[in-house]
């Protein structure tokens, strides 16, 4: 026995043995399984890698066929691969009057510029050709205004971007804030008293998710402009609320049927109060509905689309509709509009990875006897 | 430690009882058990004590202050819940400084007091783990313990064993005996088990159909049943209970059986039977067989129990089986003819129509 003891694991045994788990055929289904992971991951992650290339690619190089996917960069990676030599008519390299070979890029490489990225921040206006020529020689632009000024543009002042952003993280972010905390308030109460015609006021809820909202942006609208909250952060920040508390009523009411109620009576017998027994043992373990809730909440709130277009002008318009309506001069400036949706991605990712802790961990698990 | 007193206590949801108007005190240091099968009302009692659930009528006294429309945390009692309810993200010894931390003990008190109890129940080795990697056992001392450090006026359980394996609970029984022996305080414990009730109370108070049917020390309530119910339902296999037929002296019982009344109760039994109908009612140990015993009857069956086999024989025919305890040595053929006495001291008789037991003037 003592011999065991010594010789026995020191740490759990992670890896499975069980049969159908370690038999050769197993181990291929697992291999395969692995492969079409890797592919589905590529398939998805693809459209993002795309928009990653636009934002820096010249506005011809956005539309060209076929698709250039090789940024250049002088002297980079990959950058003797991209220079290939002109060839004579005979098939000999074409020299240069010093002798050297000519280059041309290749087809499948574009030049790498940051004009969709200093697009974005500044306004721009078209320059003649006369013009362009002497902001050239002008030594008073900097970098920024250099890298326009080679697409004959110069920047008449900062955009309008900063200021959408910020918009987009106020709403989106108070809204979220203020419906899964209304959410919990509301699912709570629903899920721990008897409420006369529960069913019929969780219906009604529920109820409002059942039109499309463009449905209703009219008359909103019209409420909106006669109550004077029209274009404002806080008509907005409303409205987004009101939208979401739905989903977070009825999911948290979910999350929260799942903690026994016995908890918190355990907490009110040790001498705290309702609203403290919440405080302390209800929220605490209810963490994984609520990180589920606040990501689904802000990612409508963040994504939302045609109410931001119907009811907000300048002050509060919100990132959705200000992507949408990018200008350029004469043409879509596809760099432009592809900065401002991976800047668009960052806070949601960054959301998602923050709670992803809580989104998959069970915290009452085994603490209840069942 | 507190004396409760109830007073026309009841609860009702919507039309239907859940506890009929009762009353009932408790004595300080007292260990009463309420006993009774499930859906009799017990919990709800348990839980109108605590202030979880709210009364619909009547009054709840603690130590003379009325406590009936206190919120649980003004009542200074502890509740120790058959899912032992350990809050999952605290470590053990956060679930024990809880009640203290509500009571802002300060903290070189509330270390003392930890330290005291955690040392009395031997869980010092578990302080820094999570409830969620406790055996059962283990939950259910840091359950006691989190309600023992507040010092509480009374203490209420509703099943605290009820989740523990039967060995383990037997264990813990003794444990909570002998807690309650040394801090000799109030306690109110329910369950179903009536080996639980008999080996812990002081006091059973049996329930069934939302009513109180028999408050008792544990040896009445099974030597003295109030009523048919509380006869059946305590001791396994319950009291025996045989419909007959009384007239001058003599119960005649199935199987032209007759049995002659012991003196003390011919004046009662005369008195309240009117038709002579009437329900004799004796323990299995109660009962002897012997070769020239004053009933008869016929071995339907027997089992053995470890200690003592269980002889059961028809009375009559097989509708009427008797339970009869005897030594482990004793076996009988199926079918044999055996003739039984019963103890007079251990015989009682119910009113089939009232379903009380009868009762003898004076000493019983």
């Amino acid at each position: 026995m003592a011999r065991f003891e010594e010789v026995g694991p020191r740490s759990p045994i992670i890896e499975s043995t069980r049969v159908d788990l370690v038999h050769p055929r197993a181990r291929l289904g697992v291999t395969i399984r692995a492969i079409v992971a890797i592919v589905i991951v590529a398939i998805m992650l693809f459209p993002v890698v795309w928009l990653a290339l636009t934002t820096i690619k010249t506005r011809p190089d956005a539309v060209a066929v076929p698709p250039k996917f090789i940024p250049y960069f002088p002297d980079g990676l990959l950058s003797d691969w991209c220079m290939v030599p002109q060839l004579n008519k005979d098939g000999t390299p074409k020299l240069d009057k010093n002798g050297q070979p000519v280059l041309k890029e290749r087809a499948e490489c574009f030049d790498v510029t940051l004009e969709g990225i200093v697009g974005l921040f500044f306004e721009r206006r078209t320059l003649t050709p006369a013009q362009q020529k002497q902001y050239m020689e002008s030594p008073e632009f900097g970098w920024a205004d250099r890298i326009l000024l080679k697409r004959g543009l110069v920047i008449t002042g900062p955009s309008d971007f900063v200021n959408r952003f910020r918009n987009s993280l106020i709403i989106a972010g108070t809204s979220t804030v203020l419906a899964v905390a209304f959410g919990l308030l509301a699912a709570y109460a629903f899920s721990r008293w008897d409420i006369k015609g529960k069913p019929d006021f969780l219906f009604f809820i529920l109820s409002t998710r059942m039109l499309p909202p463009v449905v209703v942006t009219i008359p909103i609208f019209l409420m909106y402009r006669q109550l004077g909250i029209y274009d404002t952060h806080i008509g907005m920040i409303l409205l987004y609320t009101v939208f979401n508390l739905s989903l977070s009523v009825w999911l948290l009411k979910g999350f929260l049927d799942e903690i026994p109620k016995e908890y918190e009576e355990a907490a009110l017998v040790d001498g705290y109060s309702r609203m403290q027994a919440f405080r302390k043992v209800v929220l605490p373990q209810a963490a994984t509905g609520i990180a589920a809730t606040t990501v689904f909440c802000l990612i409508f709130a963040w994504n939302e689309y045609a109410f931001s277009l119907m009811l907000t002008s300048d002050v509060a318009r919100t990132m959705p509709p200000a992507i949408a309506s990018t200008q350029g001069a004469g043409g879509l400036e596809w760099a432009i509009i592809a900065t401002a949706s991976m800047l668009f991605l960052i806070p949601v990712v960054v959301i998602t990875f923050a709670l992803r802790q809580h989104l998959l961990r069970g915290v009452t698990f085994g603490a209840i006897r069942q | 430690m507190a004396t409760i007193e109830l007073r026309q206590v009841e609860k009702k949801f919507g039309q239907l009882h859940a506890v009929k108007p009762m009353d009932l005190t408790i004595h300080s240091g007292e260990f009463v058990v309420l006993l009774g099968p499930s859906g009799c009302g017990k919990t709800t009692t348990l839980r109108m004590i605590s202030g979880l659930e709210a009364v619909t009528g009547g009054h709840i006294y603690l130590d003379g202050r009325d406590v009936t429309w206190l919120h649980p945390s003004e009542r200074d009692i502890a509740f120790v819940f058959q899912f032992f309810a350990l809050y999952p993200h605290m470590t053990v010894l956060d679930n024990i400084r809880f009640p203290l931390q509500a009571q802002r003990v300060p903290r070189a008190e509330a270390e003392k007091r930890v330290s005291e109890i955690v040392k009395m129940l031997q869980i010092e080795h578990l302080l820094h783990l999570r409830p969620g990697s406790l055996s059962g056992g283990d939950r259910q001392r840091v359950a006691l313990a989190r309600a023992l450090v507040r010092r509480p006026a009374a203490f209420l359980m509703d099943e605290p064993l009820g989740a523990l394996d039967a060995d383990l609970r037997e264990s813990m029984r003794a444990e909570i005996k002998r807690l309650h022996i040394t801090n000799n305080a109030t306690t109110v414990y329910v369950t179903h088990d009536q080996l639980e009730a008999m080996a812990l109370g002081d006091r059973i108070v049996v329930m069934s159909a939302a009513e109180i049917q028999q408050v008792g020390s544990p040896s009445e309530v099974y030597y003295k049943p109030a009523n048919l119910f509380v006869a059946r339902f305590i001791g396994s296999p319950g009291m025996n209970l045989i419909n007959g037929r009384y007239a001058d002296g003599i119960v005649y019982l199935p199987g032209d059986n007759r049995y002659a009344v012991p003196e003390s109760w011919r004046a009662p039994l005369a008195q309240s039977l009117k038709d002579g109908e009437v329900i004799i009612g004796f323990r299995p140990e109660s009962a002897r067989i012997t070769e020239n015993g004053a009933l008869s009857a016929r071995v339907y069956s027997s089992d053995m129990h470890g200690a003592f086999n269980m002889i059961h024989l028809a009375l009559g025919d097989e509708t009427n089986i008797v339970n009869v305890r005897v030594d482990r040595w004793v076996t009988y053929a199926l079918d044999t003819p055996v003739r039984f006495d019963i103890d007079p001291e251990g015989v009682r008789f119910f009113d089939p129509r009232s379903e009380k037991a009868l009762r003898r003037g004076g000493a019983q």
